[in-house]
């Protein structure tokens, strides 16, 4: 069954979409894939007010905040490189993209290996403490606050592969000030994980009573 | 090359060795770790999550759909390629990982159907079993493990039919070179291969006993099988946000000059309806079924009541998608009988802004009922009575559908070829399902019925009338632009007389052994019930409607065979697709159209929809 007649290629390129309009096919691709994943992020956020309600675990307050801080932080650092991407200033971008992977490195360790405490550590500075107690095991506050961030940490660990990969390409000169689709996505996604962070942050960290 | 050597090197057979390694390394992976750290070993269930989890990116890697975009990530642009394998027949790009739609919509098509049959399979085996009272050859097991799969593989293969008609139909319709994804496409289609291998591959492992919902806690408890089908669940909604998603990109931007949206074919309002919901609720399915896996696997705890969790967390989040997705198995095919309606009965289409706006009304309202699959669940009382009255406002644009088909064929020049008869079909027995819903979407009636075989009347005559006799209207009345040969009407019209007296006869059994006090999901029952005589009707009609589905396929494949080539235009269509000749061009249209009237003026002298643009020489 041989329904299609092949072409040559040159052939084939007066029929493929304009940058610009491929462009715009994949601005609202992305804008309806962030507003996809806010039935994920929904879903846990309700996971939360129905197992929860008023109550929330005993956290590290300073864990969580400092956190959420260079989460943020590096937010801006995004926006400086795609800002200098566009005004063709590449030394801004670089180093742009690799501190905000480093802060996103920071906050990804700041979850995963002190907050979650997957290596069972302990230790204190000033009287603050370092690591988390709470077990995935422990009851409905372990399940939510291990699904909530550890879903978030996925997409936060995708970010920061996302923006070293873009970083690379720019690096090699692969990007124009006028022709930058990935490095717009990259931010624009890294904005968007930072954006689930602070619903999330409250949500987790400041709404209810502890304990 | 022989046949035999491409189809060996076809991407299904890499696509499955793939994820055969990928299993097997993740599966290593974890027992490899669990053993150094002193864990059970006995105890596969992570190791096998895992490898499931591994064997995905396995199948895609090893068919290929992943090359360009790990070349991108290393900075190389990679142009679309277009036609067959380098040294490989121009058929071979059908069993190979391809980025033109129509050969995607075609591979969707090829997929539904097989895994249709293998689903019909299995219902037709536990059917046989319910024909008498006792246990004749399955054991309780068994019988659990065959309607489960049953429910999610037709959902499956509905959801790869949907994938079909709009893959294939949407860009041709508005004009389009294209979807606006090509490669995304593509990845749309081959994820869903390893999900079906998951959930076929669940049943030898145990299988399981929750049916398609997979509530817990029963599915915290049930065998390992039930893993591999929450898995390839999930992945298949990966499929659908990524097509949707797709999809919903292409029609804003690839229209044709002159496509206002109220001038677009009403096919692609049913699929842009369909859409919507694919590409939101999936999401929280695919939530609530992690949150079972994460359950079962590393013990977080969400549905245990006795350390806070709740049940009915995940039937809440289920639903949310779970009843929407029934809106998006039949918009489809409503928009199919809207579009074929007008073409067999000469007359514009009835209403068209009010059914465009009515397919967009059903995927709203669907939004807003999830919970009238939980009267019976012990949820909340408060929500039950606003849930009942959401669940009424579905018959309102479903009405305004319903009220516009009528109206569409009044006084119309009638003809009855297989299309028009499966549509007509659709309208009978889509109009039986409806009638039976508020039943189940009043609360008292609902009391009474609920998990009775009164729901799978109604919920096998909503699917067969909004998507089975809507789907098998299309691919009759696509064939010859598909094949380029016309199908033979004598069989046509022998599997539409066979299927749909058998359908009614099915439905409204079932609906009689459910108000006698027969239950849904179990092997046996009670012979006092009185149901004997209906159980032997329906699994009888049961037999019948499979047989009618055989010869459909037989009809296909010999009719694609046979030499003589089909009209271009044998229906008299108005739509764009059908004003080019067979084949199909690579980019769809030659030369670009243009609308200049409405689409379904038929019957108005000298009206047009679509016409060429006069192109100016191009040299290249």
């Amino acid at each position: 069954m041989s329904a299609i007649t092949a072409h040559h290629d040159d052939h084939a390129h007066s029929h493929e979409p304009s940058f610009a309009q491929q462009l715009r096919s994949n601005r609202l691709g992305l804008w309806l894939f962030f507003f996809s994943e806010l039935f994920l992020f929904a879903a846990l956020l309700v996971a939360r007010f129905f197992l929860w309600g008023g109550a929330r675990p005993e956290l590290s307050q300073v864990l969580g905040l400092i956190a959420t801080s260079v989460l943020l932080l590096s937010s801006f650092f995004v926006y400086r490189a795609e800002s200098a991407m566009a005004h063709g200033d590449r030394k801004t971008f670089q180093s742009g993209m690799l501190i905000a992977a480093f802060l996103g490195t920071l906050f990804f360790i700041g979850v995963v290996f002190m907050e979650w405490n997957i290596f069972g550590l302990q230790g204190e500075i000033a009287g603050i403490e370092l690591f988390g107690h709470l077990k995935p095991t422990d009851g409905v506050f372990g399940a939510v606050f291990y699904a909530m961030t550890g879903m978030h940490a996925l997409h936060v660990l995708s970010g920061i592969i996302f923006l070293l990969i873009v970083w690379n390409n720019g690096r090699k000169g692969h990007f124009s000030s006028e022709e930058h689709w990935g490095v717009e996505a990259a931010a624009l996604y890294w904005h968007y994980v930072d954006v689930i962070w602070v619903f999330f942050y409250p949500a987790l960290y400041l709404i209810g009573t502890a304990g | 090359m022989n046949t035999l050597s491409i189809w060996l090197t076809s991407a299904y057979v890499r696509g499955l060795i793939g994820q055969i390694i990928g299993t097997a390394v993740g599966f290593g992976f974890i027992t490899a770790i669990r053993a150094v750290m002193g864990l059970d070993t006995s105890n596969i269930e992570p190791a096998v999550v895992f490898g499931a989890l591994i064997g995905v990116p396995g199948s895609l890697l090893g068919a290929g759909v992943l090359t360009d975009w790990i070349k991108w990530i290393f900075g190389k642009k990679t142009p679309l390629r277009h036609g067959a394998p380098e040294g490989k027949p121009e058929w071979s790009r059908y069993i190979n990982v391809d980025v033109n739609h129509k050969v995607i919509g075609i591979q969707y098509g090829f997929t539904s159907v097989l895994v249709l049959l293998i689903g019909g399979f299995f219902a037709v085996l536990f059917r046989i079993e319910l024909a008498a009272p006792g246990m004749q050859y399955l054991t309780n097991d068994n019988f659990n493990t065959l309607f489960s799969a049953h429910g999610i593989i037709m959902i499956a293969s509905i959801l790869l039919g949907v994938g079909a008609m709009v893959n294939y139909l949407v860009p041709l319709m508005i004009g389009a070179s294209d979807m606006a994804f090509p490669r995304l496409n593509a990845f749309s289609y081959w994820v869903g291969i390893p999900a079906v291998v998951l959930i076929l591959s669940g049943m030898f492992v145990g299988g399981w006993d929750t049916g398609w919902v997979g509530y817990p806690p029963l599915s915290l408890r049930a065998p390992l099988g039930v893993q591999l089908f929450l898995l390839g669940f999930y992945i298949n909604g990966l499929s659908s946000i990524a097509g949707s998603i797709n999809l919903l990109v292409t029609v804003t931007t690839m229209r044709a000059k002159g496509m206002s949206l109220f001038r677009m074919p009403i096919f692609v309002w049913a699929a842009i309806a369909a859409s919507i919901i694919q590409f939101t609720a999936t999401q929280t399915v695919g939530m609530a079924l992690l949150m079972v896996v994460t359950e079962r696997t590393i013990g977080l705890n969400f549905f245990n009541p006795t350390t806070g969790g709740n049940p009915i967390l995940y039937q809440h989040l289920f639903w949310f998608y779970s009843h929407p997705v029934v809106y998006v198995f039949i918009l489809p095919g409503l928009g199919v009988i809207s579009e074929l309606l007008p073409v067999f009965s000469r007359k514009p289409l009835f209403g068209y802004k009010w059914i465009a706006l009515s397919s967009l009304g059903i995927a709203f309202v669907g939004f807003l009922v999830w919970a009238h699959h939980m009267f019976t669940s012990g949820m909340n009382d408060a929500l039950r009575i606003p849930f009942m009255i959401s669940t009424m406002f579905v018959a309102i644009p479903t009405g305004v559908k319903f009220f516009s088909w009528m109206a569409t064929m009044w006084e119309g020049k009638l003809s009855f070829e297989t299309p028009m008869l499966f549509v007509l079909g659709s309208i009978s027995v889509f109009l039986i399902g409806g009638v039976t819903g508020p039943i189940l979407g009043t609360i008292p009636t609902d009391m009474h019925l609920h998990d009775s075989y009164w729901v799978v009347g109604h919920f096998h005559s909503t699917m067969f009338g909004g998507f089975v006799f809507p789907f098998f209207a299309a691919v009759y009345y696509w064939y010859p632009k598909i094949s380029g040969k016309m199908y033979k009407e004598s069989l046509g019209k022998l599997h539409f007389w066979l299927m749909t007296p058998a359908f009614w006869l099915m439905s409204l059994g079932q609906m009689r052994a459910g108000l006698l006090g027969m239950r849904r999901r179990i092997a046996d029952y009670d012979p006092a019930l009185g149901v004997e005589t209906t159980q032997v009707l329906v699994t009888v009609a049961a037999l019948v409607i499979g047989w009618s589905v055989l010869i459909m396929v037989y009809n296909l494949i010999s009719s694609a065979r046979s030499q003589k080539m089909a009209a271009t235009n044998p229906w008299n269509s108005r739509s764009p697709e059908w004003q080019i000749p067979y084949p199909v061009p690579e980019f769809n249209y030659d030369a670009p159209f243009e609308v200049v009237g409405d689409p379904y003026d038929y019957g108005l002298d000298g009206s047009k929809y679509v016409q060429t643009i006069p192109m100016p020489a191009v040299g290249d």
